[in-house]
């Protein structure tokens, strides 16, 4: 293993033991309950990093792929009352297939029209999820936890470990597509498609695996907000704030990095929380739309590309 | 029970909401269409445009004026942001697609936000003497407030598919849409045709504002429903056709009716957006497209 | 130096006793706090800020009398803006970061769906407002339907009743697609089977739609006798507005039924004549068969300071419940001497309560035991004019016999006139 993989690893393991940690110790449920929320937007916006950072396709229907996750863990509990696990695994399945199709569907044209194509998925999935009598259409539906298991003592922790869980596969997959072929690839395609395709590079193909994977992770983190919130209504699952927010994040924290979304996530997740909680759930999208233009006009590297230039200063420094 | 009279009535109405819909459309027609710029934030603008109507509504202004009055306001502010956008983006030249789309996309989120600040998330509407009476066409009865809508978008369209072919300016941003070197070559500065055009796009989206208070209540969620009309309308036509807009906005109005009389409203959201990914499947470059 | 040590161990001492006296004392001044998510804006918000005004008013008066078990009420609000998506997040916050003593749920069934689950989930006692069969699936012992009906059947009951009298044979049924208008619908669905009355148009429609233009043509076009109508504030006002410009037919002998928003003062003066001939469900009219012991005063006392806040100034829906509320809360914590929720559930379900709308007392599962929805037909009303509600033969309550105050007039078209 290479001494980088070994020190991804040894990272990913501590973040697993302080996740374990938290449950063990930690009192305040609300506590869980906000961070569940920060945790779910580090896997949407590694997801969408897939895509938006590593390939340049901007994906605006984020919420599409989440949605259609939730309600696939919806249709399982309903069903047979499927454990979480399966809930995840289905949900991938079902928003993978999603992306996949969206991708076909558009890849072959320009950017923008990528974009507003997913927004169109987005109300689609919407208006067939309303028309749905089964999910509770418009109306909305209940979920009922099922009892918690030991050793867990609320299911909201236990929500808590799997997003950590979860978390840290999606930046596992991320930094393996980022550092392979695959990663190659798609940057190529994102400084120029029409010479990566005189390269040789199949660009068809990895769009659409990157559309692929980024529907599936995305999927996998709707998942469990079934259970999480215990009442799911349409408007909501499928909101246009998810866009967004997986949108803003990776653009703050930087997009060539699989870290720039994890810590746009954790710094907006949390500024949004705090937000929230203390002022208003408007001053909150304010500070997710604020951010995202004075980043995208004033540092489009992200927070990943500050630290570099800082590094890339200090190096300099020692040199001379 | 099949109702013909059902029928040729929602086909009616369609036709009055779908010239609405081409008007409240055809400033995106020119940004996105002719421009190339990713005005995401169109639908946004437009409902400023609807709020500023309300606001001048309080105080006695007929909502049409309003909106004419607003439009040198709109004017203004678009040559403002196209300056804005082509210096932090378009003149870099790299990356700009991304960087480009998600600059409008948090524009649109502010916008949105700090209308809920400033005016709640209540629904607010305008009065004038044309909105709540209806004429009797036979058997059926039209609310005069489509029709003052009708009229205008017929107008605003006309007018600018008219500007855009017979005068001097609207020629060059046709001719800076083609070929943006060509044009520099023959002596014009396309950057400050472009500026004009995205500005006369934002100063009719003023206009198509205050239509839309006067075609039903507003709130500040509203841009979400018209990002799905307006970008539907502008690819259904086909980038860069004026009287494609006026066309595409009719069957878009026109379809959603007769969907929401056969099916009902909880489908309706769904038309648009089924429309304009049916037309990229089929015919990217639009009914009218170059 | 020496000195200077005892002196300050002496302080010390002193102190510390101080401090223990005073800190027994101190946590019994710790007020009892109550917290709520309530619409203030948004489309149920003309309804949530005169029921806050309402439990403000209670909230006083109690600290007045000294307080509760002792201690001040103190009431913690959060505005939910009709949303329902951000109920879960206020009152798990509420719950976990505040530390309330007592929950009271926010004003309607859409926005108070939402947190049933948790409040089970938790086993708190949950005192909700204004909401309609949310318990019917989840059976939690400890919430309490604070309303003046128990079921669909109360609501829709009397406009069908009236219908059937002026001899209708078919209805159309439109309902918003969310909690409390599916139920609804439902309910009058059921008692136009039992009638035999037949079902000539049915549609539900997502909460957000603005344009019914649609929807009336199709409802006249199928000639319906009763015209039964669910849906909240902002549809309301769309669908009169719709029903003025294209017109409902003459066949309508009835319009109405459910209608949220006609029930509050700011929409129905904005309404004025556009809502003339609507039958509807509300909780209170001014009359002497609804005169209950102490709600003029409430009422009186509630108009003054709703003028100064800016708020519905003749309260006529929700603030008398929502002071009854209040009331019941007061009643159950004074008696059981406890704050503990199971005692106070226990409480609730076995005893009844004096209010200021009546005795009420709560079935099984939480509803009222004796419905009591007084059903008013609008009439003879002018555009813009808040005081013409507080002359007699504007709000005719037509239904049920013991709240009557005259004849519904019928069709519809002829009670618009």
């Amino acid at each position: 293993m290479s001494p980088r993989l070994k020190s991804y690893w040894v990272g990913a393991a501590a973040v697993v033991a302080l996740g374990i940690l938290a449950v063990a110790t930690v009192r305040n449920e609300y506590f869980f309950f906000a961070s569940y929320i920060v945790l779910q937007f580090v896997v949407l916006a590694t997801a969408w990093n897939i895509l938006g950072g590593y390939a340049g396709y901007v994906n605006f229907g984020t919420g599409a792929f989440f949605g259609a996750g939730v309600y696939t863990a919806v249709v399982l509990i309903n069903l047979f009352g499927a454990p979480l696990l399966v809930q995840i695994l289905a949900a991938a399945a079902v928003s993978g297939t999603l992306g996949f199709a969206t991708g076909m569907l558009t890849l072959r044209l320009r950017g923008i029209f990528y974009s507003i194509a997913t927004v169109a998925v987005a109300i689609i999935i919407e208006t067939l999820i309303v028309n749905w009598r089964y999910v509770g259409g418009s109306t909305g539906i209940q979920i009922l936890r099922p009892p918690v298991m030991p050793p867990f003592e609320s299911y909201t922790k236990m929500l808590f470990l799997a997003m950590v869980l979860l978390a840290v596969a999606a930046t596992a997959i991320a930094r393996f597509i980022e550092t392979s072929w695959i990663g190659r690839g798609l940057r190529a395609i994102r400084d120029s498609e029409i010479a990566a395709e005189g390269c040789g590079v199949p660009t068809l193909k990895l769009k659409l695996f990157a559309c692929t994977v980024s529907g599936a992770l995305m999927g996998a983190a709707g998942a469990p907000l079934a259970m999480y919130q215990s009442f799911i209504e349409p408007v909501s699952a499928f909101s246009l704030n998810y866009s967004v927010s997986a949108l803003a994040m990776p653009m703050i924290g930087g997009t060539s990095h699989w870290i720039g979304p994890v810590i746009g996530a954790i710094l907006l997740g949390s500024i949004q929380q705090i937000v929230m909680v203390t002022i208003s759930n408007e001053i909150n999208v304010l500070v997710v739309g604020v951010l995202l233009v004075l980043f995208v006009v004033g540092a489009p590297s992200g927070i990943v590309g500050l630290a570099r230039a800082l590094m890339r200063k200090r190096v300099g420094r020692k040199a001379a | 029970m099949f109702a013909w009279e059902l029928l040729a009535e929602a086909v009616l109405f369609g036709l009055l909401v779908g010239c609405f819909y081409a008007a409240v459309s055809v400033g995106l027609s020119i940004s996105l269409g002719l421009l190339d710029v990713p005005q995401v934030a169109h639908p946004a603008f437009l409902v400023v445009g609807s709020y500023g109507t309300y606001l001048l509504g309080r105080h006695g202004w007929d909502p049409l004026l309003a909106g004419i009055a607003l439009a040198p306001v709109f004017f203004v502010v678009g040559i403002l942001v196209y300056r804005f956008y082509y210096e932090t983006f378009e003149k870099r030249g790299e990356d700009t697609g991304v960087r480009g789309l998600a600059f409008f996309f948090g524009i649109a989120f502010i916008v949105e936000v700090l209308l809920i600040l400033a005016f709640g998330v209540d629904q607010r509407s305008v009065d004038a003497p044309y909105i709540g009476a209806s004429v009797a066409l036979g058997d059926v009865r039209i609310p005069i407030r489509l029709l003052v809508a009708f009229g205008t978008a017929l107008l605003l369209t006309g007018g600018l598919a008219l500007y855009l072919a017979k005068t001097f300016t609207g020629r060059a941003i046709k001719a800076v849409a083609q070929d943006g070197v060509a044009l520099r070559l023959m002596g014009a500065n396309p950057v400050r045709i472009k500026q004009w055009a995205f500005g006369i796009a934002t100063g009719v989206t003023a206009i198509a504002g205050a239509m839309l208070i006067v075609v039903g209540p507003v709130d500040p969620n509203l841009d979400r429903v018209y990002i799905g009309r307006t970008f539907c309308v502008v690819v259904l036509a086909g980038l860069g056709s004026m009287g494609g807009t006026l066309v595409a906005g009719l069957v878009l109005g026109v379809t959603e009716s007769i969907v929401l009389t056969m099916f009902g409203a909880s489908w309706a959201p769904a038309v648009a957006f089924g429309l304009l990914l049916l037309m990229l499947g089929v015919r990217p470059q639009g009914l009218f497209g170059r | 130096m020496k000195m200077f040590m005892r002196y300050c161990s002496f302080l010390g001492c002193a102190f510390a006793l101080a401090v223990g006296m005073l800190a027994p004392a101190a946590h019994a001044q710790q007020p009892i706090k109550i917290g709520m998510g309530i619409s203030q804006t948004g489309a149920l918000g003309g309804g949530g800020k005169s029921a806050l005004l309402a439990l403000h008013m209670w909230a006083d008066d109690v600290n007045a009398k000294g307080g509760l078990l002792g201690r001040k009420v103190e009431l913690v609000v959060y505005d939910d803006q009709s949303n329902p998506a951000t109920t879960p997040g206020i009152y798990t916050k509420l719950i976990d970061v505040d530390k309330v003593d007592l929950l009271i749920g926010p004003y309607a069934s859409v926005p108070t769906a939402p947190i049933m689950p948790l409040v089970k989930q938790r086993d708190l006692l949950l005192m909700s407002n204004f909401t309609f069969k949310l318990n019917r699936n989840l059976k939690h012992d400890k919430v309490f339907n604070n309303s003046p009906w128990s079921n669909e059947e109360d609501l829709a009951d009397g406009v069908l009743q009236i219908g059937r009298a002026a001899g209708a044979k078919t209805i159309a049924i439109l309902a918003a697609d969310q909690e409390f208008a599916q139920n609804l619908a439902n309910g009058a669905k059921s008692i136009a089977g039992r009638m035999g009355l037949k079902t000539v148009y049915e549609q539900n429609y997502p909460p957000s739609t603005v344009d019914f233009s649609a929807m009336i043509r199709a409802i006249r076009a199928a000639k319906p006798d009763i015209v039964y109508v669910c849906s909240y504030p902002n549809d309301s006002v769309a669908i009169l507005r719709a029903v003025k410009e294209i017109g409902i037919g003459d066949s309508v002998k009835v319009f109405g039924g459910g209608m949220v928003g006609l029930q509050f003062t700011p929409v129905i003066v904005g309404l004025g004549s556009l809502a003339n001939g609507v039958v509807n469900f509300t909780s209170y009219a001014p009359g002497k068969t609804m005169d209950f012991p102490g709600v003029r005063d409430f009422l009186d006392r509630y108009s003054k300071k709703a003028v100064a806040e800016n708020v519905d100034p003749l309260g006529y829906y929700l603030p008398p419940y929502s002071y009854a509320i209040g009331q019941m809360i007061a009643q159950a914590v004074t008696a059981t001497k406890s704050l503990n929720h199971k005692v106070l559930a226990e409480y609730l379900h076995k005893n009844e309560m004096q209010t200021i709308v009546g005795p009420i007392r709560f079935d099984a599962l939480g509803e009222r035991a004796k419905p009591a929805v007084p059903l008013v037909q609008f009439r003879s009303l002018v555009d813009k004019d808040v005081e013409q509600f507080r002359k007699p033969g504007r709000l005719v309550i037509v239904y049920p016999p013991q709240y009557k105050t005259g004849e519904a007039i019928v069709p519809f078209e002829k009670a618009r006139n």
